[in-house]
């Protein structure tokens, strides 16, 4: 679920953009050290959950404003480049404040397993609230999608912003607005995840790797697909990690990425056809 | 109206418009001919900040466009409607028709012109949820026109509507272009490499060759100068 909520900000920033957002990881872990901060000096969860979300969407439309701007209409591996020099910038910027210990990240309900009948099962009330969490932001990104018409100006700016702007949208603010929006999302993912795997300066690199997949596998235009492929993803790295070791997940995720890749490069869910530029 | 004065663009070195100026009254549609390179396309996109002139001026009722950002000029009702026509194939028909009117804000005219839209062109109405990508190069223009109307323009600024269109499909584009004209009092400027059917809608014509005006002037005359004929628009 959680690579479901990374997978759909990535998938959001490459529906308002078309740039895939190799930071977004990093940008997500540093909103969940912002979400620490917080409640190191006495706030409770949901305050701080608000504190790095607004902080998450400060900083998305910021990085968007400084830093993506400059190469929106160049070549896409500038920004690919740009992205990915953020990673690392924004990884080094949080050794540097929170140091490079390992923090523990507190969960705002149990963690143990619900008891059904006698039965302990493997889904804690935790779960249940990342679930939901995830759902509501999806049909979020559904709605504001297929029916609004921000969405719509959003989608147009993405597809052909120089057309975007003869009909008067103001491509821009409709980027900045993408960013900021997926960087809401990133961080949501990166504190619902925080207390299943610690907090470290580069702990969301390997949950990027997973939701870069499950955004592939799901067709990186499609929040649904981010979805189903987050959950797919979740399930067969347990099944990869349970029966085969838990150091061959990453290469399961890769296997699946690659075999995506070959059979259906444009994702199992997307609708848009593939073009050839 | 529409006051085009000594403008100037250029790609890196190699110029594409050399000072031209033209003058648009209000309501009358106007060809702008040529052959390929003489910087039609050029003219239309600097109008509407697609490219930077380099020197020279656009005035459409007082205001400056060549100050304007492109998202800005719409709002000055100025639509235009690109080379290649800019349909965005990854939306449906009726999200592209809405598209066009999005920055006005009065809802309910929004959709009425929607819906003045589909009377105007019965095939957008049947294929309204379908991807854009689907349409017929005839009903991708229509559909690009049909959204530059949305904006409920008084100036359209229309670039080579017939290019790669059937003769019949020309005919029926042209028919449209002129009665919106009669219809709506519309001013536009008609960019073509089809001169014979653009001057056959158009009252005033102008004639560029390599970034320069070589004439302008009533469009029947323009129409009847068999050497500027032979010479420039190839019929």
């Amino acid at each position: 679920m959680v690579y479901a909520a990374m997978a759909m900000a990535l998938v959001l920033i490459w529906r308002a953009t078309r740039v895939v957002n190799f930071a977004q990881g990093a940008m997500a872990m540093f909103s969940t050290y912002v979400a620490v901060s917080v409640i190191d000096r006495g706030g409770d969860y949901w305050e701080a959950l608000v504190v790095a979300l607004a902080f998450g969407f400060v900083a998305g439309a910021v990085v968007e404003r400084v830093l993506v701007r400059p190469v929106e209409s160049k070549p896409p591996l500038n920004a690919v480049i740009v992205t990915l020099g953020l990673l690392i910038l924004v990884e080094s910027a949080a050794a540097m404040i929170w140091g490079d210990s390992v923090r523990s990240y507190p969960a705002r309900f149990s963690q143990t397993g619900l008891k059904l009948g006698s039965q302990r099962v493997a889904l804690s009330p935790f779960d249940l609230y990342i679930i939901g969490a995830v759902l509501v932001v999806m049909a979020g990104l559904v709605i504001l999608f297929r029916a609004t018409s921000l969405g719509l100006r959003m989608r147009a700016s993405a597809f052909e912003p120089e057309v975007a702007r003869l009909l008067g949208v103001r491509v821009g603010r409709m980027l900045t607005l993408g960013w900021a929006l997926a960087a809401v999302v990133g961080s949501l993912g990166g504190i619902l995840v925080a207390p299943k795997v610690f907090l470290d300066p580069n702990n969301m690199d390997d949950v990027l790797v997973y939701a870069f997949t499950a955004a592939i596998v799901g067709g990186l235009d499609s929040p649904v697909g981010a979805l189903v492929g987050g959950v797919g993803m979740g399930l067969s790295l347990s099944y990869v990690g349970g029966y085969l070791g838990y150091s061959l997940e990453t290469v399961g995720a890769f296997v699946i990425l690659i075999v995506v890749l070959m059979v259906r490069p444009e994702g199992l869910f997307t609708t848009t056809t593939p073009r050839r530029v | 109206m529409l006051e085009v004065s000594d403008l100037r663009v250029a790609y890196g070195a190699v110029s594409a418009l050399d000072g031209v100026s033209l003058s648009v009254g209000p309501g009358v549609t106007t060809a702008v001919l040529g052959a390929n390179g003489a910087g039609k396309t050029s003219l239309l996109r600097a109008m509407t900040g697609m490219v930077r002139a380099k020197s020279g001026r656009v005035v459409w009722k007082g205001t400056e466009l060549t100050r304007l950002a492109s998202e800005e000029i719409v709002r000055q009702g100025v639509a235009h409607v690109p080379e290649g026509r800019g349909v965005i194939q990854d939306l449906t028909v009726e999200d592209n028709l809405r598209l066009g009117g999005l920055w006005r804000s009065d809802r309910e005219d929004r959709r009425k012109a929607l819906e003045e839209m589909y009377e105007f062109f019965p095939a957008l109405r049947e294929r309204r949820r379908r991807s854009a990508y689907t349409l017929s190069g005839g009903e991708r223009q229509m559909l690009a026109v049909g959204r530059a109307l949305m904006a409920r323009p008084e100036l359209l600024l229309l670039d080579e509507p017939s290019l790669g269109l059937a003769p019949i499909i020309v005919a029926q584009i042209m028919e449209l272009v002129a009665r919106l004209s009669a219809d709506t009092g519309l001013t536009v400027l008609l960019v073509e490499q089809n001169a014979r059917a653009a001057l056959s809608i158009s009252e005033r014509a102008v004639v560029l060759s390599l970034g320069k005006v070589v004439v302008e002037g009533a469009a029947a005359d323009i129409a009847a100068d068999e050497e500027l004929r032979h010479h420039y628009l190839g019929f």
